[in-house]
């Protein structure tokens, strides 16, 4: 038989479908009937609503009209649930931040709709806006949370103060990172339909989504709806990245309202700049660090002040923080530790779940830090990573023991030896002491990553998937994870056809659909392949054993597999296994003091960049990028490689590229012009490297989490090259744009 | 035929078509919504990720900024058009082989955009289909397995 099982590079189970143009994304569906729906957003940060006025001209009363007084008028819940229901779907007396949704439309001629949205003026009494981190700190103004704070975390660990006054050296420093836009390729998007049952009518929604059940939790309370009668279908996926994690519960909101007043279907799909406006961002975030160390460079203490500009809802912002904060000392192992974190409410659009949730603004923090404090020591950047670096026994900043028998240093120096660090450092070093424009350095990070949900997370989850058998003699996957183009239904196939030991056509991935698939949880967390395709492997397990014990498989299979599922599906009416996640007896976790274990297990890594900077246009090119990592055993390879290259482009933009620019809490770059974004010409060939010595034993096949683990390292590692290239200390800030390249090389030289 | 409107007719993978249209309709809208194929994404409206391009008389458009009026008498090629009877593409097979498309949302431009490339130069150095893809966006892939798909294709290295 044909291996298609773990750690086979089998291709893409849905890639005929995206490569002919077959697969079906939520603007491409044909719903007769349907009509299009549309959003009149804030143009104010903050405000008082006097009045709408709707200009002459249009044919109003041909239009579908939604409002916050509507929603009152109807009996719903103005409010989106997540963590806080602190976000109305539409803003009612008072607007918070730029861009809120004030209004809804729907018509059927999207042309007369666009012509309407911009006749439709909200009247504002505008207020004044907290727009930046100290002025809202400062708390003059309530802008949301207790103390416009919507989540704070304090992380202890031995004393610190009692190390300052007297260790060798102390370093501190001041690190920002910027907003950065998700751009997935296909925007937010969703369709709505209400149907008529005999208990009354149901709501159903189809979308561009990550986590099924999210939206389904939000559909319900806000129609007082049973559970039952809200039903939500993903489309195919043009990507997501944490951009669809939360917000489609609101999109959805918006088409199931106007859907249920027009009496019919409506599709909502944003245009490339309400996308970009409106939805969620990471979060900028400011660290202020101070280390002490011993005279060799040892990690004496480490103090974190982390801010997370949240915007003016809570959304994800503590769990972001969360991550953040937990992953603040970065791979290093110190004795005394005070990490103190903040996710600031302030009237911006709020920001959200991006790829790495808080991890790659910490990290970057930290491993500049270190960079910048080797320096400082006159160490070099390896030394003093070897002399600090994690290894198994150590205690991270919880108290979490490395239990894997971890060898970080051998990865930095795998990883470095791979892009020949050590003997471009001195070659580079001659070169840029020459006359030359084009100076080039190197630069590296080490780092990690927490798979899964954060400490008890998974726990309060209770994740279930299933399987079940078809009358075609295949089993079928029930899971809510959803494939945004990282490979869940390829990875969930292998996973399965490992598990049975039959082939990958013998496996078939049901839809996503609440109505059939029980709730596995959010595709988020790098948690989809590690946790529920675990529960999926149990399951198949399962439905194997229920076959045996029940005399329609005899030995197991291959041989006769098919035919025993028909057998079986026939005889029995169809069975299906389930599969629930249990916690772990050994993972410890104190919610309220952030101690013990804080993830299950880690991605570990080190990434190497050679880079080269034009010293009269400061445009800044990657030559060279090595991404070596330690995730256990990987499942897919060429999938796996595909999502770090893709994680370290959206890294490497971050750092160099993606700006967001704002006014008066507006996004001003709302465009794919003025967004830049990395082309193929402006990369070299990514060099991904695998390190399986770790299985994760709870893992399917010893797999840990991978996603987001690319998108920590890059910044880093390219403000390391740099420095390396131009000699600067003070670079503290992503993105370094050629501009603020310049405006850091005019401060250095005074 | 409604006001306005003119007879566009073009010959679309190969097939004459001929449907009513504003003569400013944007052809992209065109092909999705008046000729039915939905394979031609749009990503963002202005040209610059190049999701919505098709091959217009050979040459590659952002359909996005072509007036319908444009495409009078022209021959088109979009995504549906380039699998022969259920064989797949050269390049097709390529992306597949090498995991080419992720979320699969710029693929279809992507790979007409390859089809272009390769029509324009059948045996391309790196730099030149990183060059001759560089209208196109790709937010998932990082363009390795792109690059290493057009490769493929092209018989320059083996996959």
């Amino acid at each position: 038989m044909k291996n298609e099982g773990i750690g086979i590079s089998v291709p893409r189970r849905e890639g005929r479908e995206k490569l002919t143009g077959a697969a079906l994304y939520v603007a491409d569906q044909i719903w007769p009937g349907r009509i299009y729906g549309a959003t009149v957003r804030s143009r104010v940060a903050h405000g008082r609503i006097l009045g709408i006025r709707f200009a002459e001209g249009i044919p109003w009363s041909e239009f579908t009209i939604v409002t916050a007084k509507d929603i009152e008028a109807m009996g719903w819940f103005n409010r989106v649930e997540s963590i806080e229901p602190d976000q109305p779907f539409l803003a009612g007396e008072f607007i918070n931040h730029a861009e809120e949704p004030i209004l809804l439309l729907a018509h059927p001629d999207r042309h007369l709709l666009e012509r309407a949205r911009r006749a439709v003026t909200v009247e504002v009494e505008e207020l004044p806006a907290v727009l930046d981190l100290d002025q809202s700190l400062a708390c003059r103004q309530a802008v949301g949370g207790r103390d416009n704070l919507f989540k704070e975390i304090r992380i202890e660990k031995g004393d610190p103060d009692g190390v300052w006054a007297t260790a060798a050296h102390v370093v501190e420093g001041e690190y920002r990172t910027g907003a950065q836009e998700q751009l997935y390729i296909e925007t937010n998007g969703m369709s709505a339909e209400v149907t008529q049952g005999e208990d009354g009518p149901g709501v159903t929604v189809r979308g561009s989504l990550q986590c099924p059940y999210y939206v389904h939790t939000a559909l319900t309370q806000l129609f007082h709806l049973p559970g039952p009668r809200v039903r939500v279908l993903q489309m195919d996926t043009g990507g997501a990245f944490g951009g669809k994690e939360d917000y489609p519960s609101i999109i959805a909101g918006h088409a199931a309202m106007l859907a249920w007043k027009a009496g019919g279907p409506v599709t909502i799909v944003y245009d490339r700049e309400e996308d970009m406006a409106c939805t969620t961002k990471r979060h900028p975030s400011r660290s202020r660090l101070r280390t002490a160390f011993d005279a060799e460079g040892r990690l004496l203490a480490m103090e974190s002040d982390f801010l997370l500009d949240a915007g003016a809802y809570c959304t994800l912002s503590p769990v972001v923080l969360s991550r953040g904060a937990i992953h603040a000392l970065g791979a290093y192992r110190c004795p005394n530790v005070r990490i103190h974190a903040r996710a600031v409410a302030t009237n911006s659009p709020p920001n959200g779940a991006f790829r790495g949730f808080g991890a790659p603004q910490s990290l970057f923090a930290m491993e500049r830090h270190m960079d910048i404090a080797a320096a400082r020591m006159g160490l070099d950047p390896v030394t003093l990573r070897r002399r600090n670096l994690l290894k198994k026994g150590d205690l991270m900043a919880t108290g979490q023991i490395v239990t894997e028998d971890l060898d970080l240093e051998g990865l930095m120096d795998r990883a470095l030896a791979d892009l020949g660090y050590p003997h471009k450092r001195a070659a580079f070093a001659r070169h840029n002491a020459g006359p030359g424009m084009v100076k080039k350095g190197v630069g590296f990070s080490v780092f990690m990553h927490g798979c899964g949900f954060t400490g008890s997370g998974e726990l309060h989850l209770a994740s279930v998937t299933g399987v079940r058998t078809r009358a075609d003699g295949r089993v079928e996957v029930l899971a809510a994870s959803t494939e945004m183009g990282q490979g869940k239904e390829t990875v969930f196939t292998q996973i399965v056809s490992e598990a049975l030991g039959i082939p990958n056509e013998l496996v078939s991935m049901g839809g996503v659909d609440t109505r059939e698939v029980p709730n596995s949880g959010p595709t988020v967390a790098s948690r989809s392949t590690m946790v529920v395709g675990r529960l999926v492997a149990d399951a198949a397990t399962g439905l194997k054993q229920m076959l045996m014990d029940q005399g329609f498989l005899r030995d197991g299979g291959p041989e006769g597999w098919r035919e025993a599922v028909q057998r079986a599906h026939a005889q029995s009416g169809g069975m299906t296994c389930f599969s629930q996640y249990q916690q772990p007896a050994n993972l410890v976790w104190d919610d309220v003091h952030y101690r013990g274990d804080a993830y299950p297990t880690y991605a570990w890594a080190c990434y190497a960049v050679e880079l080269s900077v034009d010293t009269v246009t400061w445009e800044v090119k990657v030559e060279d990028f090595v991404a070596r990592q330690e995730v256990g055993r990987v499942i897919n390879p060429i999938l796996a490689a595909g999502q770090v290259e893709g994680g370290v482009t959206q890294g490497l933009g971050w750092a160099l590229w993606e700006k967001v620019e704002t006014a008066q809490g507006r996004m001003v770059n709302n465009q794919m012009t003025n967004y830049i974004v990395a082309t193929a010409q402006d990369l070299p060939r990514i060099r991904v490297r695998f390190e399986e010595n770790n299985p994760y034993a709870l893992g399917p096949g010893g797999a840990k989490g991978l996603g987001e683990l690319p998108m920590d390292g890059p910044a880093p590692a390219v403000l390391a090259a740099l420095q390396d290239a131009l000699g600067l200390l003070e670079l503290r800030e992503v993105p370094v744009t050629p501009e603020r390249l310049l405006e850091a090389v005019e401060a250095d030289h005074g | 035929m409604d006001e306005g409107r003119m007879q566009l007719e073009l010959t679309v993978n190969g097939v004459r078509r001929a449907v009513p249209v504003l003569p400013m309709a944007r052809l992209l809208d065109v092909i999705r919504e008046d000729l039915g194929l939905p394979g031609t994404k749009e990503g963002c409206g202005e040209g610059e990720c190049g999701a919505c391009s098709v091959i217009m008389d050979g040459k590659l458009v952002n359909s996005c900024l072509v007036p319908a009026v444009q495409a009078q008498g022209s021959e088109l090629l979009t995504i549906e058009g380039l699998a022969q009877g259920g064989t797949l593409h050269g390049l097709q097979q390529a992306f597949l082989a090498c995991n080419g498309a992720q979320c699969g949302f710029c693929t279809p431009g992507m790979v007409l955009a390859s089809v272009d490339l390769l029509n324009r130069c059948a045996h391309p150095s790196e730099p030149e289909i990183r060059e001759g893809l560089a209208g196109n966006i790709c937010r998932c892939t990082g363009y390795v397995k792109i690059v290493e798909a057009v490769q493929a294709a092209a018989g320059t290295v083996r996959p």
